[in-house]
């Protein structure tokens, strides 16, 4: 497992928000992540840079698969007991509403772990979380 | 429309999206009916900066991407058509370094969807990084205003 000294000591401390930004590719996201006790909540705060759609204008849809694909893999890492590097599987991405430009914000609930397969799925919102934007499931490996 | 037309046209699209440009994906080539993007290596995608390969999230844009856009190539005339849904398969890390290309098809359309497959590879084609399947709503031109549709087409839809 190829974790680095950064992302060990987020894991071992349970910082979400150091583990973010221990990931280049969470940061260009511009992701953060609020915990409220024991529930945590991922945001994404709203971001020229993350604009697919310039007429409505809307989120890049790859923008909010890579912020739920993310988030999905964060809270599996900060579930485990010791610090596991998950590879994922396969992932499935609905949409239900155009993903304004606006803050976003997502939250994970891990529905199966097996021996070596994880199977978490995801919610996004935006105004309202009684209004999804977006629902993904996705399967991990861990090594 | 001929390819060069249809390259142009798929380009100009591409250009209007935001994101896109963040991480340099483009346009490679595109024909009726298969449209080949690019997203280059850049430290901005790693998902692992032990390894530097990159994250899963930036190849589902890179195919939401080329499937979104294969969309343009599929239909007579220029439509923007949301995602309904994708499914990703992912089955090798990407080689760190080198760009990640993605082949899109449509391979079926009906009056209100588009259905798309899409794989991503680097050197090999035969090397597939992930695979993708994807639909896509047709919500008419009209619902697109002329102004942006002009931009895309340069004007003219034939």
């Amino acid at each position: 497992m190829s974790l680095s000294g950064e992302m060990r000591s987020a894991l071992e401390a349970g910082d979400y928000q150091a583990l973010i930004q221990a990931v280049p590719y969470a940061r260009t996201l511009g992701m953060e992540c609020e915990t409220f006790g024991e529930e945590v909540v991922f945001h994404l705060p709203r971001s020229d840079d993350n604009l697919g759609n310039p007429i409505l204008p809307a989120i890049h849809g790859g923008v909010i698969g890579g912020f739920l694909e993310m988030s999905a893999m964060i809270s599996l890492m900060m579930s485990q007991e010791t610090p596991r590097l998950p590879r994922i599987v396969d992932f499935s991405l609905d949409y239900l509403r155009a993903g304004l430009d606006r803050d976003t914000f997502c939250e994970c609930h891990l529905t199966r772990q097996g021996n070596r397969v994880a199977n978490v799925i995801v919610t996004a919102w935006q105004q309202s979380r009684r209004k999804p934007i977006a629902t993904a499931r996705a399967h991990f490996i861990m090594d | 429309m001929n390819d060069e037309t249809l390259l142009a046209r798929v380009s100009r699209f591409i250009g209007t999206l935001r994101h896109c440009q963040h991480l340099g994906i483009r346009a490679v080539s595109a024909t009726e009916n298969e449209l080949v993007v690019e997203l280059p290596y850049s430290d901005a995608i790693v998902g692992n900066p032990e390894t530097g390969v990159i994250h899963g999230g930036a190849i589902t844009t890179l195919m939401d991407t080329a499937s979104g856009t294969v969309v343009i190539c599929a239909l007579p005339e220029f439509e923007l058509c949301p995602t309904l849904d994708l499914r990703v398969d992912y089955m090798r890390a990407a080689e760190p370094g080198h760009p990640v290309y993605a082949r899109a098809r449509a391979y079926r359309v009906t009056s209100n969807i588009v259905f798309t497959r899409c794989e991503t590879f680097q050197e090999d084609p035969e090397q597939t990084i992930a695979h993708c399947v994807g639909t896509f709503m047709r919500i008419g031109p009209e619902a697109t205003p002329k102004a942006y549709r002009d931009l895309i087409t340069g004007g003219y839809d034939e």
